[in-house]
Protein backbone atom coordinates (compact mmCIF):
# COMPACT_ATOMS: atom_id res chain seq x y z
CA UNK A 1 0.00 0.00 0.00
CA UNK A 2 2.48 2.52 -1.05
CA UNK A 3 0.12 4.35 -3.56
CA UNK A 4 -1.82 7.41 -1.35
CA UNK A 5 -4.28 9.39 -2.18
CA UNK A 6 -6.33 12.85 -1.13
CA UNK A 7 -9.63 11.70 -0.49
CA UNK A 8 -10.92 15.54 -0.70
CA UNK A 9 -14.82 15.47 -1.79
CA UNK A 10 -14.83 16.38 -5.31
CA UNK A 11 -18.22 15.24 -6.65
CA UNK A 12 -19.70 15.68 -9.85
CA UNK A 13 -20.72 13.27 -12.59
CA UNK A 14 -19.30 13.11 -15.67
CA UNK A 15 -21.01 14.60 -19.26
CA UNK A 16 -23.74 11.87 -20.31
CA UNK A 17 -21.92 11.42 -23.32
CA UNK A 18 -19.25 9.73 -21.72
CA UNK A 19 -20.87 7.66 -19.61
CA UNK A 20 -23.19 6.16 -22.71
CA UNK A 21 -20.07 5.45 -24.41
CA UNK A 22 -18.32 3.87 -21.17
CA UNK A 23 -21.63 1.78 -20.51
CA UNK A 24 -22.57 0.93 -23.98
CA UNK A 25 -19.00 -0.34 -24.27
CA UNK A 26 -19.43 -2.25 -21.15
CA UNK A 27 -22.57 -3.81 -22.65
CA UNK A 28 -20.97 -4.70 -25.65
CA UNK A 29 -18.12 -6.30 -24.43
CA UNK A 30 -19.85 -8.53 -21.88
CA UNK A 31 -22.41 -9.61 -24.80
CA UNK A 32 -19.14 -10.80 -26.95
CA UNK A 33 -18.03 -12.40 -23.41
CA UNK A 34 -21.05 -14.36 -22.91
CA UNK A 35 -21.06 -18.01 -24.96
CA UNK A 36 -24.58 -18.08 -24.61
CA UNK A 37 -24.94 -14.91 -25.95
CA UNK A 38 -23.12 -15.59 -28.52
CA UNK A 39 -24.61 -18.88 -29.55
CA UNK A 40 -28.12 -17.59 -29.82
CA UNK A 41 -27.64 -14.00 -31.65
CA UNK A 42 -24.61 -15.06 -33.84
CA UNK A 43 -23.85 -18.59 -34.71
CA UNK A 44 -27.91 -20.55 -34.14
CA UNK A 45 -29.26 -17.93 -36.94
CA UNK A 46 -25.84 -18.88 -39.19
CA UNK A 47 -27.08 -21.89 -39.00
CA UNK A 48 -30.66 -21.59 -39.18
CA UNK A 49 -29.47 -19.97 -42.57
CA UNK A 50 -28.02 -22.78 -43.69
CA UNK A 51 -30.49 -25.27 -42.71
CA UNK A 52 -33.46 -23.38 -43.72
CA UNK A 53 -32.33 -23.08 -47.15
CA UNK A 54 -31.92 -26.41 -47.60
CA UNK A 55 -34.84 -27.87 -49.12
CA UNK A 56 -35.27 -30.89 -47.25
CA UNK A 57 -38.11 -30.00 -44.67
CA UNK A 58 -41.52 -27.68 -46.69
CA UNK A 59 -41.44 -26.13 -49.78
CA UNK A 60 -41.39 -22.55 -49.79
CA UNK A 61 -43.09 -22.26 -53.14
CA UNK A 62 -40.38 -20.37 -54.30
CA UNK A 63 -37.39 -21.64 -56.61
CA UNK A 64 -35.17 -18.54 -55.42
CA UNK A 65 -34.95 -20.56 -51.24
CA UNK A 66 -32.53 -17.97 -50.54
CA UNK A 67 -34.27 -14.69 -51.31
CA UNK A 68 -37.16 -15.92 -48.38
CA UNK A 69 -34.37 -16.97 -45.84
CA UNK A 70 -32.08 -14.32 -45.25
CA UNK A 71 -35.38 -11.92 -44.28
CA UNK A 72 -36.19 -14.03 -42.50
CA UNK A 73 -32.96 -15.13 -40.44
CA UNK A 74 -32.45 -11.49 -40.44
CA UNK A 75 -35.87 -10.97 -38.22
CA UNK A 76 -34.58 -14.08 -36.50
CA UNK A 77 -31.59 -11.92 -35.49
CA UNK A 78 -33.03 -8.89 -34.05
CA UNK A 79 -35.84 -11.14 -32.12
CA UNK A 80 -32.72 -13.11 -31.05
CA UNK A 81 -30.61 -10.06 -30.16
CA UNK A 82 -33.59 -7.56 -28.51
CA UNK A 83 -35.64 -9.55 -27.46
CA UNK A 84 -34.09 -13.01 -25.60
CA UNK A 85 -30.90 -12.12 -24.96
CA UNK A 86 -31.64 -8.58 -23.60
CA UNK A 87 -34.35 -10.32 -21.29
CA UNK A 88 -32.04 -12.97 -20.20
CA UNK A 89 -28.94 -10.76 -19.77
CA UNK A 90 -30.71 -7.87 -18.22
CA UNK A 91 -33.20 -10.59 -15.83
CA UNK A 92 -29.70 -11.72 -14.45
CA UNK A 93 -28.69 -8.46 -14.28
CA UNK A 94 -31.30 -7.86 -11.78
CA UNK A 95 -30.90 -11.24 -10.14
CA UNK A 96 -27.44 -9.84 -9.03
CA UNK A 97 -28.37 -7.08 -8.04
CA UNK A 98 -26.13 -5.04 -11.19
CA UNK A 99 -29.25 -2.75 -11.75
CA UNK A 100 -29.63 -2.23 -7.84
CA UNK A 101 -25.70 -1.18 -7.49
CA UNK A 102 -26.10 1.07 -10.84
CA UNK A 103 -29.07 2.64 -9.54
CA UNK A 104 -26.62 4.05 -7.01
CA UNK A 105 -24.19 5.64 -9.14
CA UNK A 106 -24.74 8.68 -11.21
CA UNK A 107 -25.56 6.59 -13.91
CA UNK A 108 -29.16 7.87 -14.67
CA UNK A 109 -31.51 5.31 -15.79
CA UNK A 110 -32.20 7.00 -19.41
CA UNK A 111 -28.37 6.32 -20.20
CA UNK A 112 -28.23 2.67 -18.49
CA UNK A 113 -31.08 1.70 -21.29
CA UNK A 114 -29.48 3.99 -23.69
CA UNK A 115 -26.64 2.04 -23.74
CA UNK A 116 -28.35 -1.32 -23.63
CA UNK A 117 -30.12 -0.18 -26.75
CA UNK A 118 -27.00 0.89 -28.16
CA UNK A 119 -25.20 -2.52 -27.62
CA UNK A 120 -28.45 -4.65 -28.75
CA UNK A 121 -27.96 -2.30 -32.43
CA UNK A 122 -23.95 -3.14 -32.42
CA UNK A 123 -24.65 -6.37 -31.98
CA UNK A 124 -27.13 -6.40 -34.66
CA UNK A 125 -24.72 -4.63 -37.35
CA UNK A 126 -22.47 -7.41 -36.60
CA UNK A 127 -25.38 -10.15 -37.22
CA UNK A 128 -26.71 -8.39 -40.23
CA UNK A 129 -22.94 -8.42 -41.67
CA UNK A 130 -22.48 -11.93 -41.25
CA UNK A 131 -26.22 -13.06 -42.44
CA UNK A 132 -26.42 -11.38 -45.08
CA UNK A 133 -22.33 -11.74 -46.54
CA UNK A 134 -23.48 -15.39 -45.66
CA UNK A 135 -26.83 -14.95 -47.52
CA UNK A 136 -24.68 -13.27 -50.90
CA UNK A 137 -22.44 -16.75 -50.34
CA UNK A 138 -25.32 -18.85 -50.99
CA UNK A 139 -26.13 -16.69 -54.08
CA UNK A 140 -29.05 -14.14 -52.30
CA UNK A 141 -30.26 -11.63 -54.40
CA UNK A 142 -31.78 -8.42 -52.34
CA UNK A 143 -34.33 -6.67 -53.99
CA UNK A 144 -35.83 -3.17 -52.80
CA UNK A 145 -34.65 -0.40 -50.85
CA UNK A 146 -32.11 -0.59 -48.24
CA UNK A 147 -33.22 2.31 -45.87
CA UNK A 148 -36.89 0.99 -45.35
CA UNK A 149 -35.38 -2.39 -44.61
CA UNK A 150 -32.92 -0.88 -41.96
CA UNK A 151 -36.00 1.52 -40.58
CA UNK A 152 -37.89 -1.88 -39.77
CA UNK A 153 -35.39 -3.64 -38.03
CA UNK A 154 -34.69 -0.42 -35.88
CA UNK A 155 -38.75 -0.20 -35.30
CA UNK A 156 -38.17 -3.92 -34.54
CA UNK A 157 -35.05 -3.80 -32.13
CA UNK A 158 -37.27 -1.03 -30.30
CA UNK A 159 -40.62 -3.14 -30.10
CA UNK A 160 -39.06 -6.66 -28.86
CA UNK A 161 -36.41 -4.49 -26.66
CA UNK A 162 -39.06 -3.02 -24.57
CA UNK A 163 -41.03 -6.26 -24.72
CA UNK A 164 -37.90 -8.22 -23.50
CA UNK A 165 -37.12 -5.64 -20.55
CA UNK A 166 -41.09 -5.83 -19.58
CA UNK A 167 -40.43 -9.83 -18.81
CA UNK A 168 -37.03 -9.33 -18.02
CA UNK A 169 -38.00 -6.12 -15.37
CA UNK A 170 -41.27 -8.24 -13.91
CA UNK A 171 -40.38 -11.86 -13.51
CA UNK A 172 -37.78 -13.77 -11.62
CA UNK A 173 -34.46 -14.80 -13.61
CA UNK A 174 -35.23 -18.17 -13.93
CA UNK A 175 -38.71 -17.51 -15.19
CA UNK A 176 -37.46 -14.56 -17.81
CA UNK A 177 -34.99 -17.24 -19.35
CA UNK A 178 -37.73 -20.07 -20.12
CA UNK A 179 -40.16 -17.53 -21.29
CA UNK A 180 -37.63 -15.73 -23.62
CA UNK A 181 -36.40 -18.76 -25.15
CA UNK A 182 -39.88 -20.43 -25.30
CA UNK A 183 -41.04 -17.22 -27.10
CA UNK A 184 -38.50 -17.31 -29.40
CA UNK A 185 -38.89 -20.56 -30.27
CA UNK A 186 -42.82 -20.22 -30.62
CA UNK A 187 -42.26 -17.47 -32.79
CA UNK A 188 -39.51 -18.74 -34.99
CA UNK A 189 -42.14 -21.47 -36.23
CA UNK A 190 -45.61 -19.85 -35.43
CA UNK A 191 -44.20 -16.10 -35.77
CA UNK A 192 -43.96 -15.81 -39.40
CA UNK A 193 -40.12 -16.05 -39.39
CA UNK A 194 -39.32 -20.12 -40.52
CA UNK A 195 -42.80 -21.16 -42.36
CA UNK A 196 -44.13 -18.71 -44.02
CA UNK A 197 -47.89 -17.68 -42.94
CA UNK A 198 -49.53 -17.96 -46.45
CA UNK A 199 -48.53 -21.93 -44.99
CA UNK A 200 -51.39 -21.71 -42.15
CA UNK A 201 -55.19 -21.31 -42.51
CA UNK A 202 -56.46 -17.76 -43.07
CA UNK A 203 -57.96 -17.23 -39.61
CA UNK A 204 -54.47 -18.34 -37.98
CA UNK A 205 -52.74 -15.68 -40.60
CA UNK A 206 -55.77 -13.30 -39.57
CA UNK A 207 -53.98 -13.33 -35.95
CA UNK A 208 -50.91 -14.25 -36.33
CA UNK A 209 -49.69 -11.52 -38.87
CA UNK A 210 -50.11 -9.00 -35.88
CA UNK A 211 -47.33 -10.61 -34.04
CA UNK A 212 -43.82 -8.36 -33.38
CA UNK A 213 -41.98 -10.89 -35.59
CA UNK A 214 -44.60 -11.40 -38.30
CA UNK A 215 -44.63 -7.74 -39.02
CA UNK A 216 -40.89 -7.76 -38.89
CA UNK A 217 -40.77 -10.51 -40.83
CA UNK A 218 -43.56 -9.75 -43.64
CA UNK A 219 -41.74 -6.05 -44.29
CA UNK A 220 -38.15 -7.18 -44.72
CA UNK A 221 -39.92 -10.13 -47.28
CA UNK A 222 -41.77 -7.76 -48.70
CA UNK A 223 -39.08 -4.97 -49.43
CA UNK A 224 -36.51 -7.61 -49.79
CA UNK A 225 -37.53 -10.35 -51.20
CA UNK A 226 -40.13 -8.82 -53.56
CA UNK A 227 -38.63 -5.30 -53.85
CA UNK A 228 -41.90 -3.64 -52.61
CA UNK A 229 -42.26 -0.09 -51.28
CA UNK A 230 -42.31 1.11 -47.93
CA UNK A 231 -44.62 -1.45 -45.83
CA UNK A 232 -46.82 0.67 -44.64
CA UNK A 233 -49.05 -2.47 -42.47
CA UNK A 234 -46.26 -4.30 -40.85
CA UNK A 235 -44.69 -0.46 -39.60
CA UNK A 236 -47.81 0.41 -38.04
CA UNK A 237 -47.63 -2.97 -36.31
CA UNK A 238 -44.21 -2.29 -34.72
CA UNK A 239 -44.67 1.25 -34.08
CA UNK A 240 -48.17 -0.35 -31.87
CA UNK A 241 -46.45 -3.16 -30.47
CA UNK A 242 -43.27 -0.70 -28.83
CA UNK A 243 -46.17 2.08 -28.03
CA UNK A 244 -47.33 -0.77 -26.10
CA UNK A 245 -43.95 -2.46 -24.41
CA UNK A 246 -41.74 0.67 -23.84
CA UNK A 247 -44.47 2.34 -21.47
CA UNK A 248 -45.41 -0.70 -19.83
CA UNK A 249 -41.90 -1.63 -19.13
CA UNK A 250 -41.01 1.95 -18.11
CA UNK A 251 -43.91 1.31 -15.69
CA UNK A 252 -43.52 -1.95 -14.34
CA UNK A 253 -39.99 -2.63 -14.47
CA UNK A 254 -38.50 -3.56 -10.63
CA UNK A 255 -34.99 -2.48 -10.64
CA UNK A 256 -34.25 -5.27 -7.60
CA UNK B 1 -18.26 21.92 3.30
CA UNK B 2 -21.86 22.93 4.70
CA UNK B 3 -22.46 22.36 8.42
CA UNK B 4 -25.74 21.08 8.08
CA UNK B 5 -25.62 17.52 8.78
CA UNK B 6 -24.53 14.63 6.57
CA UNK B 7 -27.56 12.26 7.24
CA UNK B 8 -31.02 13.34 9.66
CA UNK B 9 -33.39 11.31 10.24
CA UNK B 10 -36.66 11.88 12.30
CA UNK B 11 -39.03 9.01 13.54
CA UNK B 12 -38.09 6.75 10.46
CA UNK B 13 -40.81 3.65 10.31
CA UNK B 14 -40.49 0.79 8.01
CA UNK B 15 -43.02 -2.18 7.65
CA UNK B 16 -42.87 -5.21 5.86
CA UNK B 17 -46.52 -6.89 6.41
CA UNK B 18 -47.05 -6.65 9.79
CA UNK B 19 -43.42 -6.39 11.39
CA UNK B 20 -41.81 -3.03 11.94
CA UNK B 21 -38.04 -3.44 10.60
CA UNK B 22 -37.64 -0.07 11.74
CA UNK B 23 -39.74 1.27 14.36
CA UNK B 24 -39.68 5.60 15.08
CA UNK B 25 -35.71 5.86 14.05
CA UNK B 26 -33.69 8.87 14.82
CA UNK B 27 -30.30 9.40 14.15
CA UNK B 28 -28.31 12.60 13.29
CA UNK B 29 -24.82 11.95 11.43
CA UNK B 30 -22.73 14.88 11.87
CA UNK B 31 -20.76 16.24 8.67
CA UNK B 32 -16.73 14.91 8.79
CA UNK B 33 -17.35 12.40 11.19
CA UNK B 34 -18.03 8.45 11.43
CA UNK B 35 -21.01 7.51 12.60
CA UNK B 36 -21.54 3.34 13.41
CA UNK B 37 -24.62 1.49 13.51
CA UNK B 38 -24.61 -1.21 15.78
CA UNK B 39 -27.53 -3.89 16.31
CA UNK B 40 -28.28 -7.96 16.24
CA UNK B 41 -28.72 -9.50 13.52
CA UNK B 42 -32.17 -8.25 11.77
CA UNK B 43 -32.03 -4.70 14.33
CA UNK B 44 -32.64 -2.72 10.90
CA UNK B 45 -29.42 -1.19 10.40
CA UNK B 46 -29.21 -2.16 6.37
CA UNK B 47 -33.36 -1.02 6.13
CA UNK B 48 -32.34 1.92 7.55
CA UNK B 49 -29.09 2.72 5.31
CA UNK B 50 -30.47 1.41 2.03
CA UNK B 51 -33.62 4.12 2.78
CA UNK B 52 -31.03 6.81 3.28
CA UNK B 53 -29.81 5.68 -0.23
CA UNK B 54 -32.85 5.91 -1.60
CA UNK B 55 -33.18 2.44 -2.58
CA UNK B 56 -36.36 1.46 0.04
CA UNK B 57 -38.93 3.82 0.95
CA UNK B 58 -39.88 4.98 4.24
CA UNK B 59 -43.50 4.42 5.24
CA UNK B 60 -43.40 7.74 7.56
CA UNK B 61 -40.57 9.99 9.16
CA UNK B 62 -38.30 12.23 7.52
CA UNK B 63 -35.17 11.08 6.32
CA UNK B 64 -32.35 14.18 5.08
CA UNK B 65 -29.06 13.12 3.13
CA UNK B 66 -26.72 16.25 2.70
CA UNK B 67 -29.85 18.01 2.95
CA UNK B 68 -31.83 16.70 0.18
CA UNK B 69 -34.54 13.72 0.25
CA UNK B 70 -33.11 10.27 -1.13
CA UNK B 71 -35.15 10.13 -3.69
CA UNK B 72 -32.87 13.04 -5.31
CA UNK B 73 -30.83 11.80 -8.33
CA UNK B 74 -28.54 14.73 -7.82
CA UNK B 75 -27.69 13.14 -4.81
CA UNK B 76 -26.00 10.13 -6.39
CA UNK B 77 -22.63 11.39 -7.12
CA UNK B 78 -22.25 13.04 -3.83
CA UNK B 79 -22.98 9.80 -1.95
CA UNK B 80 -20.54 6.35 -2.23
CA UNK B 81 -22.30 3.30 -1.37
CA UNK B 82 -21.42 -0.55 -0.26
CA UNK B 83 -24.15 -2.76 -0.06
CA UNK B 84 -23.88 -5.74 2.64
CA UNK B 85 -24.92 -8.17 0.06
CA UNK B 86 -22.38 -8.44 -2.77
CA UNK B 87 -20.46 -6.68 -4.81
CA UNK B 88 -23.27 -5.57 -7.30
CA UNK B 89 -21.35 -5.90 -10.45
CA UNK B 90 -21.44 -7.34 -13.68
CA UNK B 91 -20.00 -11.09 -12.59
CA UNK B 92 -18.13 -11.63 -15.49
CA UNK B 93 -16.57 -7.97 -15.92
CA UNK B 94 -12.94 -8.27 -13.94
CA UNK B 95 -12.10 -6.12 -11.38
CA UNK B 96 -10.73 -3.37 -13.18
CA UNK B 97 -13.46 -2.74 -15.99
CA UNK B 98 -16.06 -2.26 -13.03
CA UNK B 99 -13.87 -0.30 -11.90
CA UNK B 100 -13.03 1.89 -14.60
CA UNK B 101 -16.44 1.66 -15.93
CA UNK B 102 -17.87 2.99 -12.40
CA UNK B 103 -15.11 5.78 -12.70
CA UNK B 104 -16.45 7.23 -15.83
CA UNK B 105 -19.57 8.05 -14.52
CA UNK B 106 -17.60 10.68 -12.19
CA UNK B 107 -16.23 13.94 -13.84
CA UNK B 108 -12.59 13.65 -11.61
CA UNK B 109 -12.55 9.77 -10.08
CA UNK B 110 -9.57 8.92 -8.40
CA UNK B 111 -7.47 6.94 -10.86
CA UNK B 112 -8.93 3.25 -10.79
CA UNK B 113 -5.59 2.06 -10.70
CA UNK B 114 -4.41 3.45 -7.65
CA UNK B 115 -7.57 2.81 -6.04
CA UNK B 116 -7.28 -1.00 -6.69
CA UNK B 117 -3.93 -0.61 -5.37
CA UNK B 118 -4.72 0.98 -2.11
CA UNK B 119 -7.42 -1.54 -1.47
CA UNK B 120 -4.84 -4.67 -2.27
CA UNK B 121 -6.88 -5.53 -5.17
CA UNK B 122 -3.84 -5.13 -8.39
CA UNK B 123 -2.83 -8.76 -8.68
CA UNK B 124 -6.25 -9.47 -9.15
CA UNK B 125 -7.52 -6.70 -11.51
CA UNK B 126 -7.56 -8.82 -14.70
CA UNK B 127 -10.10 -11.42 -12.88
CA UNK B 128 -13.84 -11.51 -13.10
CA UNK B 129 -15.69 -10.13 -10.03
CA UNK B 130 -17.87 -13.75 -9.58
CA UNK B 131 -14.20 -15.84 -9.10
CA UNK B 132 -13.02 -12.88 -6.39
CA UNK B 133 -13.16 -14.34 -2.96
CA UNK B 134 -15.46 -13.01 -1.03
CA UNK B 135 -13.15 -10.55 1.20
CA UNK B 136 -11.68 -9.56 -2.49
CA UNK B 137 -15.67 -8.77 -3.22
CA UNK B 138 -15.79 -6.51 -0.03
CA UNK B 139 -13.02 -4.37 -0.97
CA UNK B 140 -13.54 -4.42 -4.66
CA UNK B 141 -16.95 -2.84 -3.02
CA UNK B 142 -15.55 -0.51 -1.03
CA UNK B 143 -13.00 0.97 -4.27
CA UNK B 144 -16.37 1.32 -6.45
CA UNK B 145 -18.06 3.28 -3.42
CA UNK B 146 -15.11 5.67 -3.04
CA UNK B 147 -14.20 6.27 -6.80
CA UNK B 148 -16.42 9.11 -7.96
CA UNK B 149 -14.93 11.29 -5.36
CA UNK B 150 -18.14 11.28 -2.64
CA UNK B 151 -18.81 13.48 0.08
CA UNK B 152 -20.48 11.02 2.35
CA UNK B 153 -19.91 6.92 1.68
CA UNK B 154 -22.55 4.50 3.65
CA UNK B 155 -20.54 1.75 4.04
CA UNK B 156 -22.84 -1.49 5.16
CA UNK B 157 -20.95 -4.30 7.10
CA UNK B 158 -17.31 -2.98 4.95
CA UNK B 159 -15.12 -5.65 6.70
CA UNK B 160 -16.91 -8.67 7.15
CA UNK B 161 -15.02 -11.53 5.23
CA UNK B 162 -11.89 -9.53 5.33
CA UNK B 163 -8.83 -10.83 7.16
CA UNK B 164 -6.60 -9.29 10.01
CA UNK B 165 -4.43 -7.69 6.94
CA UNK B 166 -7.84 -5.99 5.37
CA UNK B 167 -9.21 -4.93 8.24
CA UNK B 168 -6.86 -2.89 9.14
CA UNK B 169 -5.94 -1.53 6.12
CA UNK B 170 -10.23 -0.61 5.65
CA UNK B 171 -9.78 1.24 8.91
CA UNK B 172 -6.85 3.21 7.79
CA UNK B 173 -8.34 3.71 5.08
CA UNK B 174 -11.66 4.88 6.48
CA UNK B 175 -9.52 7.17 8.96
CA UNK B 176 -8.13 9.06 5.97
CA UNK B 177 -11.53 9.51 4.55
CA UNK B 178 -12.52 11.13 7.93
CA UNK B 179 -9.64 13.71 7.55
CA UNK B 180 -10.02 14.72 4.46
CA UNK B 181 -13.53 15.20 5.13
CA UNK B 182 -15.26 12.35 4.14
CA UNK B 183 -18.52 11.39 6.11
CA UNK B 184 -18.69 8.20 7.17
CA UNK B 185 -21.67 5.88 8.01
CA UNK B 186 -21.14 2.18 8.64
CA UNK B 187 -22.55 -1.00 10.38
CA UNK B 188 -20.23 -3.34 11.80
CA UNK B 189 -20.96 -6.40 14.35
CA UNK B 190 -17.10 -5.95 15.15
CA UNK B 191 -16.91 -3.58 18.33
CA UNK B 192 -13.46 -3.35 18.63
CA UNK B 193 -13.85 -1.64 14.54
CA UNK B 194 -16.60 0.89 16.05
CA UNK B 195 -14.40 1.91 19.06
CA UNK B 196 -11.49 2.58 16.76
CA UNK B 197 -13.14 4.17 14.01
CA UNK B 198 -16.72 5.37 15.15
CA UNK B 199 -17.45 9.46 16.21
CA UNK B 200 -20.05 8.91 17.51
CA UNK B 201 -22.39 5.38 17.86
CA UNK B 202 -25.75 4.26 17.42
CA UNK B 203 -27.03 0.87 18.84
CA UNK B 204 -30.15 -0.01 16.90
CA UNK B 205 -32.89 -3.19 18.56
CA UNK B 206 -35.62 -4.29 17.19
CA UNK B 207 -35.96 -0.87 14.94
CA UNK B 208 -35.14 1.55 17.66
CA UNK B 209 -32.36 3.47 19.00
CA UNK B 210 -31.41 2.26 22.33
CA UNK B 211 -28.45 4.00 22.74
CA UNK B 212 -26.37 6.41 21.24
CA UNK B 213 -23.17 8.78 21.85
CA UNK B 214 -19.76 8.49 21.73
CA UNK B 215 -17.81 5.12 22.18
CA UNK B 216 -16.09 6.91 25.46
CA UNK B 217 -19.60 7.97 26.56
CA UNK B 218 -21.56 4.76 26.46
CA UNK B 219 -18.48 2.64 27.95
CA UNK B 220 -17.82 5.02 30.91
CA UNK B 221 -21.87 5.29 31.58
CA UNK B 222 -23.20 2.56 33.59
CA UNK B 223 -21.16 0.87 35.90
CA UNK B 224 -17.74 2.25 36.94
CA UNK B 225 -15.95 -0.52 37.07
CA UNK B 226 -15.33 -4.55 35.57
CA UNK B 227 -13.88 -7.91 36.47
CA UNK B 228 -13.20 -10.62 34.85
CA UNK B 229 -11.88 -13.82 35.41
CA UNK B 230 -12.47 -17.54 34.55
CA UNK B 231 -13.12 -20.14 36.98
CA UNK B 232 -15.81 -23.42 37.06
CA UNK B 233 -18.61 -23.11 35.32
CA UNK B 234 -22.14 -22.70 37.47
CA UNK B 235 -20.82 -20.61 40.34
CA UNK B 236 -23.34 -19.15 42.81
CA UNK B 237 -23.31 -15.81 41.69
CA UNK B 238 -26.46 -14.98 44.02
CA UNK B 239 -24.63 -15.46 47.06
CA UNK B 240 -21.75 -13.01 45.57
CA UNK B 241 -24.13 -10.61 44.93
CA UNK B 242 -25.38 -10.47 48.60
CA UNK B 243 -21.65 -9.42 49.72
CA UNK B 244 -21.26 -7.22 47.17
CA UNK B 245 -22.62 -3.39 47.55
CA UNK B 246 -25.92 -2.67 46.10
CA UNK B 247 -26.11 -2.07 42.49
CA UNK B 248 -23.98 -5.08 41.60
CA UNK B 249 -23.77 -6.88 38.98
CA UNK B 250 -22.47 -10.79 38.36
CA UNK B 251 -23.09 -12.48 35.23
CA UNK B 252 -21.70 -16.12 33.69
CA UNK B 253 -20.99 -14.62 30.55
CA UNK B 254 -20.10 -17.94 28.99
CA UNK B 255 -19.75 -21.29 30.92
CA UNK B 256 -16.88 -20.52 33.11
CA UNK B 257 -16.27 -16.91 32.10
CA UNK B 258 -17.56 -14.38 34.73
CA UNK B 259 -18.17 -10.49 34.68
CA UNK B 260 -18.74 -8.99 37.63
CA UNK B 261 -19.64 -4.84 37.60
CA UNK B 262 -19.85 -2.00 40.34
CA UNK B 263 -18.15 0.32 41.87
CA UNK B 264 -15.40 -1.45 42.02
CA UNK B 265 -13.04 -0.25 45.15
CA UNK B 266 -10.34 -2.39 46.37
CA UNK B 267 -12.48 -3.46 49.42
CA UNK B 268 -14.69 -4.76 46.21
CA UNK B 269 -11.97 -6.91 44.67
CA UNK B 270 -11.09 -8.21 48.02
CA UNK B 271 -14.60 -8.78 48.65
CA UNK B 272 -14.73 -10.65 45.81
CA UNK B 273 -11.34 -12.80 46.04
CA UNK B 274 -12.86 -13.57 49.44
CA UNK B 275 -15.73 -15.29 48.35
CA UNK B 276 -13.58 -16.85 45.67
CA UNK B 277 -11.67 -18.61 48.37
CA UNK B 278 -14.99 -19.66 50.38
CA UNK B 279 -16.23 -20.81 47.46
CA UNK B 280 -12.93 -23.02 47.13
CA UNK B 281 -12.06 -21.68 44.12
CA UNK B 282 -9.32 -20.40 41.99
CA UNK B 283 -10.36 -17.31 39.88
CA UNK B 284 -8.00 -17.31 37.27
CA UNK B 285 -6.97 -14.64 34.83
CA UNK B 286 -8.45 -12.17 36.75
CA UNK B 287 -8.73 -8.67 35.52
CA UNK B 288 -9.85 -5.09 36.49
CA UNK B 289 -11.58 -3.56 33.39
CA UNK B 290 -12.96 -1.01 31.83
CA UNK B 291 -15.86 -1.75 30.38
CA UNK B 292 -15.91 -2.33 26.53
CA UNK B 293 -18.26 -1.31 23.34
CA UNK B 294 -18.95 -5.39 23.26
CA UNK B 295 -20.28 -5.31 27.27
CA UNK B 296 -22.26 -2.07 27.06
CA UNK B 297 -23.82 -3.66 23.59
CA UNK B 298 -24.70 -7.51 24.99
CA UNK B 299 -25.90 -5.26 28.20
CA UNK B 300 -28.38 -3.17 25.79
CA UNK B 301 -29.54 -5.92 23.65
CA UNK B 302 -29.44 -8.97 25.64
CA UNK B 303 -27.16 -12.34 25.98
CA UNK B 304 -29.31 -14.47 24.29
CA UNK B 305 -29.31 -15.62 20.48
CA UNK B 306 -32.28 -14.35 18.58
CA UNK B 307 -34.40 -15.53 15.56
N1 LIG C 1 -37.43 -6.85 1.79
C1 LIG C 1 -37.84 -7.31 2.98
N2 LIG C 1 -38.99 -7.98 3.11
C2 LIG C 1 -39.41 -8.42 4.30
N3 LIG C 1 -38.75 -8.25 5.45
C3 LIG C 1 -37.59 -7.59 5.40
C4 LIG C 1 -37.07 -7.09 4.17
N4 LIG C 1 -35.90 -6.48 4.42
C5 LIG C 1 -35.69 -6.59 5.74
N5 LIG C 1 -36.70 -7.26 6.33
C6 LIG C 1 -36.81 -7.55 7.77
O1 LIG C 1 -36.53 -6.36 8.46
C7 LIG C 1 -35.75 -6.62 9.60
C8 LIG C 1 -34.49 -5.77 9.57
O2 LIG C 1 -33.64 -6.24 8.55
P1 LIG C 1 -32.23 -5.54 8.24
O3 LIG C 1 -31.69 -6.18 7.03
O4 LIG C 1 -32.43 -4.08 8.20
O5 LIG C 1 -31.39 -5.94 9.51
P2 LIG C 1 -29.85 -5.64 9.83
O6 LIG C 1 -29.84 -4.86 11.09
O7 LIG C 1 -29.17 -5.04 8.68
O8 LIG C 1 -29.31 -7.10 10.13
P3 LIG C 1 -27.89 -7.80 9.80
O9 LIG C 1 -27.01 -7.46 10.94
O10 LIG C 1 -28.22 -9.25 9.82
O11 LIG C 1 -27.42 -7.30 8.51
C9 LIG C 1 -35.50 -8.11 9.61
O12 LIG C 1 -36.42 -8.70 10.50
C10 LIG C 1 -35.77 -8.55 8.21
O13 LIG C 1 -36.28 -9.85 8.18
MG1 LIG D 1 -27.66 -5.66 7.47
Amino acid sequence: MSTTLAFTPAPEAAPRSRMLLAQTAMEFRLLLRNGEQVGLTLLIPLLLELFFNLPLLYSLDTPRRIDFVVPSIITLAVMSAAFTGLAIGTGFERKYAVLKRLGATALPRSVLVGGKTLAVLLLELIQLVLVCGFGFALAWHPHGDPAPALLLVVLGTIAFGGLGLLVAGTLRAEITLAVANLVWLVLLFAGGIAIPLSKYGPAARDVLQYLPSAALSDGLHRVLQHGGDFPVGPTITLLVWAAIALPAAARWFKWE
Amino acid sequence: MSSAPAVEVVDLVKRYGARRAVDGLSLTAPAGSVLALLGPNGAGKTTTIEICEGFRHADSGTVRVLGLDPAQTRLRPRVGVMLQDGVGGYPSASALELLRLFASFAARPHPPQDLLEIVGLTSVAGTAVKRLSGGQQQRLSLALALVGRPELVFLDEPTSGMDPQARRGTWDLIRQLRSDGVSIVLTTHFLDEAEQLADSVVVIDAGRVVAQGSPAELTRAGAEGQIRFRAMPGLPLQSLLEELPAGSRAVETEPGRYLVSGDVTPQFLATLTAWCAAQEVLAEDLAVQRRTLEDVFLELTGRELRA
